[in-house]
């Protein structure tokens, strides 16, 4: 019966999953190429999706261009670069996934979650191969589109320098981490409280101001985006990724804040094991 | 139905205070609620002061100015999203079958299902919007006559009108393709965006088919214009301003149109 699950005391059996490694790879694999498959099934909500992405990609760059006015620069961005900013991240939104995930919650209120404990690979990783899967399908359906459409209207900025690409390929990957992470903690509260829409509706306000999604956060004072950025994960899920791309600052710094990300990635996913460890030890999940 | 119209608006009454008690029972859920709805909307006049942290003037207009647009357009938006905005939840209602129900019932169909639905924990959001409009009003300077006094009570009351018809359009699609998921946004949310600033922001052929191809510049600019006194730099007459609540008419004749060729075209989704 070792590794089945069935008659542990521990909900999670994870000793199982890291006594190798390529097993592991391969499940993860897998899971990551089902979360793919599973978005790619959507396809009409995906062109939807784009419409309004692109929608919104009109607004938001209009009034930035509008903000840099005459002098054509604004909190350290030009034209160009804030076209590329607003575009972008209309793309990169929904490769995050900011908002509307709540598969977790819904499960762990339904008493679905059991079947995830059960399996022999633990949750947090499960749902971080599926939600790079996710991700992935996103970044070729939602994001490729409004980067594609953009320079008919605007004038794009394009990267100077060939190290970013690969920077921007790595900090976009790790907000796609940090993004999970913040999810997971926010449905795992669930596990806890009857409701989950109070934290929810916290996450959604909050995020969608503090990424750089209404507005680049360097519009603020240099005191407040910098303790932001240093004390919270929310700089580090779009405006990060974002800054990088434009270039905003020389290379030292963009590799200073892709670390502040990696560190963000450690602390976050760590939580989440932690948390999810916590919850196993008080779930008491009725039968039927 | 011997007692005809008394009957109907009862049974009206009854589905509304079903509504009001469900959504209150659960006290704590219901406030939480009403604060986070507050914030969707702080956030949006937030915004607008941050742009004017690192800008003296946005499109030709100062903060002073742009507030009243931004006022006019969170007030109106926040009231029809409460009074008309859960029609957007159709696409469930055709796939679920619960629309079904509705149609065999011997009341309206579009009023019964914004009753039933009504949110009261958008009730806060409205009222915030329309501290922010009389702040900003009150702060604009503007130079009162007769006129401008009723248009600043008109001017909102046009543009909840308008919103509330897009809010019902748009649902329309939805009887023709089920799962359009989120392009309504597009319309809804997206025209709650570009009213929130002076047309001028904007350009080219995107402004030509939001502002006037789809009316919104009759939303918050034209009117803002007028009581505030300015000419508009795009050269249109001054009594355009005035033309808001016509436009309204004009947008809530189209949609009831719209709605009923679409209930018409309804077909089962069979579940």
């Amino acid at each position: 019966m070792e590794g089945s699950g069935v008659g542990s005391l521990n909900a999670t059996v994870a000793p199982f999953t890291t006594s190798n490694v390529i097993p592991w790879f391969r499940t993860f694999w897998a899971l990551a190429a089902s979360g793919f498959r599973r978005y790619s099934t959507y396809r009409q909500a995906t062109v939807a999706g784009i419409v309004t992405n692109t929608v919104f990609g009109f607004l938001r760059c209009y009034v930035l261009l509008a903000v840099a006015g005459a002098a054509g620069t604004a909190g350290g961005y030009d034209r160009p670069q804030l076209a590329t900013f607003v575009w972008v991240g209309q793309g990169l939104l929904t490769v995050v996934l900011l908002w509307g995930w709540t598969e977790l919650a819904d499960r762990i209120r339904t008493g679905d979650v059991t079947a995830d404990l059960l399996r022999p690979v633990h949750p947090v990783t499960a749902y971080l191969a599926t939600d790079l899967g996710r991700a992935g399908h996103a970044a070729l359906a939602r994001l490729l589109p409004p980067v594609v459409v953009a320079p008919f209207f605007f004038d794009l900025y394009l990267p100077t320098r060939w190290p970013t690409v690969l920077l921007f390929a790595g900090s976009a990957t790790a907000a796609v981490v940090i993004c999970f992470a913040c999810r997971y903690l926010v449905n795992a509260t669930a596990y806890w409280l009857a409701d989950v829409r109070g934290p929810l509706v916290l996450w959604t306000l909050g995020s969608g101001v503090l990424c750089g999604l209404y507005f680049p956060l360097r519009f603020l004072p240099e005191w407040l985006y910098q303790a932001l950025w240093i004390a919270t994960p929310f700089p580090s899920l779009l405006q990060t990724p974002l800054d990088v791309l434009v270039e905003r600052d020389p290379a030292p710094v963009q590799v200073a804040l892709v670390a502040v990300q990696a560190g963000w990635v450690v602390v976050l996913l760590a939580a989440c094991r932690w948390v999810q460890r916590r919850a196993e030890r008080r779930l008491a999940v009725q039968g039927g | 139905m011997a007692d005809g119209r008394g009957g109907t608006l009862r049974a009206y009454r009854a589905l509304l205070g079903a509504q009001a008690r469900s959504q209150t029972a659960y006290r704590t859920s219901f406030a939480v609620d009403l604060v986070g709805n507050v914030g969707a909307t702080a956030f949006d006049v937030l915004t607008v002061l941050v742009l004017f942290g690192v800008t003296r003037e946005l499109g030709g207009f100062t903060l002073r100015e742009t507030l009243v647009v931004v006022g006019l357009s969170a007030c109106a938006f926040a009231t029809a999203d409460l009074l008309v905005g859960n029609i957007e939840r159709i696409p469930q209602y055709v796939r679920t079958g619960l629309l079904d129900a509705v149609l065999v019932r011997p009341l309206g169909a579009l009023p019964q299902l914004l009753l039933m639905d009504l949110p009261l924990r958008k009730v806060s959001r409205a009222v915030f919007g329309l501290a922010v409009w009389v702040t900003a009003v009150a702060s604009a300077g503007i130079d009162w006559t007769p006129g401008r006094a009723l248009l600043v009570v008109l001017a909102p009351l046009a543009a909840v009108v308008f919103f509330g018809s897009i809010f019902v359009a748009t649902a329309t699609v939805s009887f023709y393709w089920v799962e359009s998921g989120q392009l309504a946004n597009s319309l809804t949310y997206g025209g709650r965006d570009f009213t929130s600033y002076p047309v001028t922001v904007y350009g080219g052929w995107f402004r030509a088919l939001f502002a006037y191809g789809l009316g919104f510049a009759f939303v918050s600019y034209h009117p803002a214009l007028a009581l505030l006194g300015r000419a508009d730099p795009l050269g249109l007459p001054a009594w355009v301003g005035w033309a808001a609540p016509g436009v309204a008419v004009v947008a809530a004749a189209l949609a009831a149109a719209a709605w009923r060729v679409g209930i018409r075209h309804y077909r089962s989704t069979g579940s």
